[in-house]
């Protein structure tokens, strides 16, 4: 195996490892939140291997760094214990996990049964921030503006439940 | 190759973690003895000989990794254990991308004086320095301390709100310079540019000649010197050295984060905050003050004067020396710089550093943005 195959993989095992210590650590909330942080980091090695170096950084920076870190803040600051979550919502909670992720391995054994095409060469610059940059301000930039307003209703939003508690 | 990346690897670890740190160790306390006007540190010997007191980061050591390394009652144990070695290693890790000398052609090799050179250098630093933030969380966390806790809350807190201004402070240098790669930028500071240029640009004017003289190395610092202020400070509070120092905060939270850490463990927090201001220095330097460019001497120029005496290959080999050292120079003056603001400094409240980050910083560096923006969209359509 070459050294980029020996990396998925280790890198792929390591997602999935932490990934199930983020469910199964019901015990422990900011254990959890930092199983994810490997989660996503291991994410990140994978995105280098197939070249798309920009996405890697931005999810360290972003998903790695800046949003677990929100989480933890919340999850130390709340301080939340197991039996705070009532039992009956719970359940349904478990019920719709349980249906998602039956969806996603009927979605994986349809992907792995189809022959995956030998993959065209990456053209030049492929993954660099140029590319990225053009193919968001030109082919995608309605998505961009799109999501750019969302954040705004965001900051709206946070806002007016600020204002609510000072006045 | 990797022989090559090893021995570069190899000579940084040597200069920042083996030279660098344990001496701004002796430097922050004699300077800060001068302008307290004492005498510091200069107990420390061997047989008699104190080397004005150069020996005390060695006596720091033994002191430090023959102490009990104790882990509290109650705190989670895999976690109290691993906090200090994720923080340090980013700081470690983060000198990789950036340049401590140019690019010289030696016969038929090139030999670019950077461990790892990728297209989105600086975003690598960004990347590495989010994931620090958790050596400082989890230290707060696991140590089953209301202080700690609070300052594993601080610096959380702290340390995403100023990556947000980190990040847009240096996009002005980006449009500036049109790259992210830290050895693309040092090539283009290499250069100097006319002060009055602006004017036949703006008026259409012809200068007279002697005016086209007055240059200035066209470093970063001089194209943005907003950003740069504002770089300085947001990096320089992601350090949590006074005058950011709220995550420890010694008046009010005892040692915050690191509270419940002794012997080599506490030392390692220590060294990575230590080794995180020659990291902050090297980066300033690459980015805003020339990296190893010698002002007004470009590469050319002085392999061009000393080839016809002493030969192409011994031009090239001092050139080298000389950039290294110009490096190395402007990252000293930065660590200095960085000290004296350490204790020149009153330490902020804990509201102000927020103040400072959300609502001044922020916005100044959004419209540092849009102003460099259009300054570059006007120089373009007057070039054309």
């Amino acid at each position: 195996m070459s050294a980029p195959v020996v990396l998925f993989y280790a890198f792929a095992a390591l997602a999935i490892i932490s990934a199930l210590g983020m469910v199964l650590n019901v015990r422990n909330t900011v254990a959890s939140a930092l199983s994810l942080v490997v989660t996503m980091v291991s994410l990140a090695g994978i995105y280098v291997l197939m070249e798309a170096h920009i996405v890697a950084a931005f999810q360290i920076m972003v998903y790695g760094g800046a949003i677990v870190v929100l989480f933890l803040f919340v999850v130390m600051l709340l301080n939340l214990r197991h039996d705070e979550f009532p039992p009956a919502r719970q359940r349904a909670l478990k019920l719709a996990g349980a249906g998602l992720a039956l969806l996603v391995l009927v979605e994986l054994l349809r992907v792995l049964s189809v022959d995956v095409p030998e993959a065209p060469p990456l053209p030049e610059g492929f993954g660099g921030y140029a590319q990225l940059g053009i193919a968001l301000y030109t082919d995608y930039v309605l998505l961009v503006e799109v999501a750019g307003l969302l954040l705004l209703a965001a900051i709206v939003g946070a806002l007016i439940l600020a204002k609510r508690r000072i006045d | 190759m990797p022989v090559e990346v090893v021995i570069k690897a190899l000579f940084i670890l040597a200069v920042v973690v083996g030279a660098f740190a344990p001496i701004i160790t002796w430097v922050e306390r004699k300077q800060s003895a001068v302008m307290q006007d004492r005498i510091g540190a200069n107990r420390a010997d061997v047989a008699g000989i104190t080397l004005l007191g150069l020996l005390h980061p060695l006596a720091d050591v033994i002191k430090l990794l023959t102490k009990e390394d104790v882990v509290p009652d109650g705190a989670n144990r895999v976690m109290h254990l691993i906090a200090p070695v994720i923080a340090a290693v980013p700081a470690v890790v983060a000198f990789a991308v950036i340049p401590f000398g140019g690019i010289y052609v030696f016969g038929n090799t090139t030999l670019s004086l950077v461990v790892a050179d990728p297209d989105w250098g600086l975003l690598y630093i960004f990347a590495i320095g989010s994931i620090a933030t958790y050596g400082t969380i989890m230290a707060g966390w696991s140590s089953n301390n209301n202080w700690s806790m609070l300052g594993g809350l601080r610096a959380s807190a702290q340390m995403i709100s100023y990556e947000v201004t980190m990040g847009l402070s240096v996009v002005g240098v980006f449009m500036v310079f049109q790259t992210l790669k830290l050895t693309d930028m040092a090539v283009a500071q290499d250069q100097t540019f006319r002060l009055l240029g602006f004017l036949p640009l703006l008026f259409g004017m012809q200068l007279p000649v002697w005016l086209d003289w007055i240059r200035l190395p066209a470093w970063g610092l001089f194209y943005q010197p907003l950003g740069f202020v504002m770089f300085l400070t947001a990096i320089m509070a992601e350090n949590k050295r006074p005058p950011f120092d709220m995550p420890e905060g010694e008046s009010e939270i005892i040692a915050g984060y690191h509270l419940e850490y002794s012997g080599m463990r506490f030392g390692l927090f220590f060294m990575s905050e230590f080794i995180e201001v020659v990291v902050i220095a090297g980066l300033i330097t690459a980015i805003f003050l020339g990296g190893w460019a010698i002002p007004y001497l470009s590469q050319e120029t002085i392999i061009g004067a000393i080839t016809p005496v002493f030969g192409l290959g011994f031009a090239t080999g001092l050139c080298l020396l000389l950039h290294v050292l110009t490096f190395f120079l402007k990252v000293i003056v930065m660590i200095w710089f960085q000290m004296a603001l350490r204790w020149s400094l009153p330490r902020f409240r804990y509201d102000q550093v927020m103040d400072l980050c959300w609502k001044v910083m922020l916005p100044l560096s959004i419209v540092n943005i849009f102003v460099t923006g259009l300054v570059l969209l006007v120089i373009q359509e007057a070039g054309r």
